[in-house]
C-alpha cells in the first residue's frame, strides 16, 4: 500500500519559527504578517500552546487567514521542548499543512511563550524571529542567550510603549546589536507602519533567499544549561 | 530499549497516560493512589496495547501483512473514547516519523495512513529484530514510565517513591508481556479485551477542560 504520510511533502515552503518570552507580541507579529503578505504569499501558521490551543484561536478570530491554514499543536507543559529535543509533532503538523494546501510558499510557526533560552531547532525550522518587548524592560536585550544573539532576526516589539514604561528604546535597540554581532535588529509597533513595512521587507527577503537555494539553516545554539524536571519532582523557573 | 525509552522524539512527553484526569478528578492523590493507578492502566488497556504490539510484531515479523487492518479494527473496537482513539493514532504517527528517520525501513510503509501506536510499536519492533514479547515489553514500559514520568508535574511527589514504584512493577510488567505474546498468535478478534472505561470517560472530560498540562 503507497502511503503519502510517510513521505516528506512535495513542495516544501519556507519554516519560520517565531519565538520569545511570554506575551512579548508573537502571535501579533504574526498576525501582523499574515495581514500584510497573505496577497504575496500562500501561507501557513502552526501555533504551539501548553495548555490549550489558545493562540489558534486568537489568529483564526482576528481573520487574517481562512481558519483550516492555521493549526494548533498542544505541546504539553514543556513547550522548548516541542521546538527543540523533540520536534516530531510540530514537524509534522508543518508537513500536514504544506501537503494539504500544497503549495505553499511561508509557514509560520510561533512557540509556546517561554524564557529567554528556548530556540528552534534547525531540523524544525529554516530561520526564526525572537520576540522582546520593551514592556519587559530595558535590560532584556542586554542579558543575551542563544535567541536574543543568534536568531536571524531579533524584533524588539511595542516600541510604542517605551515612553509610558520608562524605557530608552534607542538604547535597548543599541544593546541588542552589540548582543549580536552584526545580525539585524527590528525595533516594531504595529501603531508605526514604516516598522511594519520593514518587518514584511525582512520576511521577503528571507523568502527570496530561501528560494533561490542560498539559505542555510544557522542554529542559534542550544538552551543555555537550565534545571530540567523529568523526574526530579521540581518544576523548573521560567524567567 | 530505543522504542520503550520515553525520550525517543515521538511526542510522547504531551501526555500524562491519564494521569492528569485522575489527579484532577480526586482520584490520585497520593504514592499509594498513583502504584494503584499504574498497575490498574498496566492490567487493563496496558495489556491490550502490549498484545496488539505483540501481535503486530509476529505478524510484521513474517512479513505478513495482511492482518493490519483488521488489528486496527480490533483496536479501535478496544477503545471507546474517540479522543483515546485519535491520540492513539496521533501517538502512531509520530512514532512512526521519528523511527522511520532513525532507521528507515520499507515496512514502515506498510502501515496504514494514521496506524494505532501499539501496533507502529510492534512493526517497529520487528524491524529492529526484536520478538513478539520483546514488543509486548517495550511498549508497557513505555507506557507505564510515560505516566509515571508526568507524576512530578502533576502532584507533590518524592522522585525515588516514584521510581521504587517502576521497580515494584517490573516482575508484574513481565508477566503481563508474556501473556501479551501468548495472545499474540491468535485470530486479532481473540486479543485481549481488559478496558477501563473509567479512563475513557475521563479522557473525553479532558479534552474539554480550559486548563490542562497534558493533552491526556
Ligand atoms: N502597545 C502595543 N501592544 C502590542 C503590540 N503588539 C502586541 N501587543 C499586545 O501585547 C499583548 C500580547 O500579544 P500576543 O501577540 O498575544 O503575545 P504572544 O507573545 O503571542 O503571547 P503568548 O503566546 O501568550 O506568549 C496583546 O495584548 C497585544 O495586543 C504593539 O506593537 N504595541
Ligand atoms: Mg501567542
Amino acid at each position: 500500500m503507497h502511503d503519502d504520510h510517510t513521505t516528506a511533502p512535495k513542495t516544501r515552503a519556507l519554516r519560520l519559527g517565531v519565538a520569545g518570552p511570554v506575551g512579548t507580541g508573537k502571535s501579533s507579529v504574526i498576525a501582523t504578517i499574515c495581514r500584510h503578505l497573505r496577497d504575496e504569499f500562500a501561507l501557513g501558521v502552526i501555533t504551539n500552546d501548553i495548555y490549550t490551543d489558545e493562540d489558534a484561536r486568537f489568529l483564526k478570530s482576528a481573520g487574517v487567514l481562512p481558519e483550516e491554514r492555521i493549526r494548533a499543536v498542544e505541546t504539553g507543559s514543556c513547550p522548548h521542548t516541542a521546538i527543540r529535543d523533540d520536534v516530531t509533532m510540530n514537524l509534522m503538523a508543518v508537513e500536514d499543512l504544506e501537503r494539504d494546501f500544497a503549495p505553499l510558499d511561508i509557514v509560520l510557526v510561533e512557540s509556546g511563550g517561554d524564557n529567554l533560552t528556548a530556540t528552534f531547532s534547525p531540523a524544525l525550522v529554516d530561520a526564526q524571529l525572537f520576540v522582546l518587548d520593551v514592556a519587559g524592560g530595558g535590560d532584556v536585550a542586554r542579558k543575551g542567550g542563544p535567541g536574543i544573539s543568534g536568531a536571524d532576526l531579533l524584533v524588539i516589539n511595542k516600541i510604542d510603549l517605551g515612553p509610558h514604561v520608562d524605557v530608552d528604546v534607542d538604547r535597548m535597540v543599541a544593546d541588542a546589536q552589540k548582543a549580536r554581532d552584526g545580525r539585524p535588529v527590528l525595533p516594531l509597533s504595529r501603531k508605526q507602519a514604516d516598522t511594519v513595512e520593514k518587518l514584511c521587507d525582512w520576511v521577503r527577503e528571507m523568502h527570496k533567499t530561501y528560494a533561490g537555494g542560498d539559505h542555510v539553516p544557522v542554529d542559534p545554539g542550544p538552551m543555555a544549561p537550565h534545571h530540567h524536571a523529568h523526574d526530579d519532582g521540581h518544576t523548573h523557573r521560567h524567567d | 530499549m530505543l522504542l520503550a525509552d520515553g525520550r525517543l522524539p515521538a511526542g510522547g512527553y504531551a501526555h500524562s497516560g491519564g494521569l492528569e484526569p485522575a489527579v484532577a478528578a480526586g482520584r490520585v492523590t497520593d504514592m499509594p493512589g498513583l502504584e494503584r493507578f499504574l498497575i490498574g492502566r498496566a492490567q487493563t488497556t496496558g495489556l491490550i496495547a502490549a498484545a496488539f504490539a505483540a501481535a503486530a510484531c509476529a505478524r510484521a515479523g513474517r512479513g505478513d501483512f495482511s492482518d493490519l487492518p483488521d488489528l486496527e479494527a480490533e483496536l479501535d473496537a478496544r477503545t471507546p473514547s474517540p479522543e483515546l482513539r485519535k491520540i492513539s493514532r496521533d501517538l502512531g504517527r509520530q512514532l512512526r516519523r521519528a523511527l522511520s528517520s532513525i532507521h528507515p525501513d520499507p515496512r514502515f510503509e506498510a502501515l496504514g495512513a494514521a496506524p494505532h501506536q501499539p501496533i507502529v510499536m510492534g512493526v517497529a519492533a520487528a524491524v529492529l529484530g526484536l520478538a513478539p514479547q520483546e514488543a509486548a515489553m517495550a511498549s508497557l514500559h513505555e507506557s507505564n514510565s510515560g505516566a509515571a514520568a508526568a507524576a512530578a508535574k502533576l502532584m507533590p511527589v518524592d522522585p525515588f517513591n516514584v521510581h521504587a514504584i517502576l521497580a515494584r512493577m517490573t516482575s508484574r510488567l513481565d508477566t503481563l508481556a508474556a501473556q501479551a505474546a501468548a495472545a499474540a498468535e491468535g485470530p486479532p478478534s481473540d486479543l485481549p479485551s481488559t478496558g477501563a472505561p473509567l479512563s475513557d470517560i475521563a479522557a473525553e472530560h479532558h479534552r474539554r477542560r480550559d486548563v490542562r498540562l497534558f493533552a491526556s
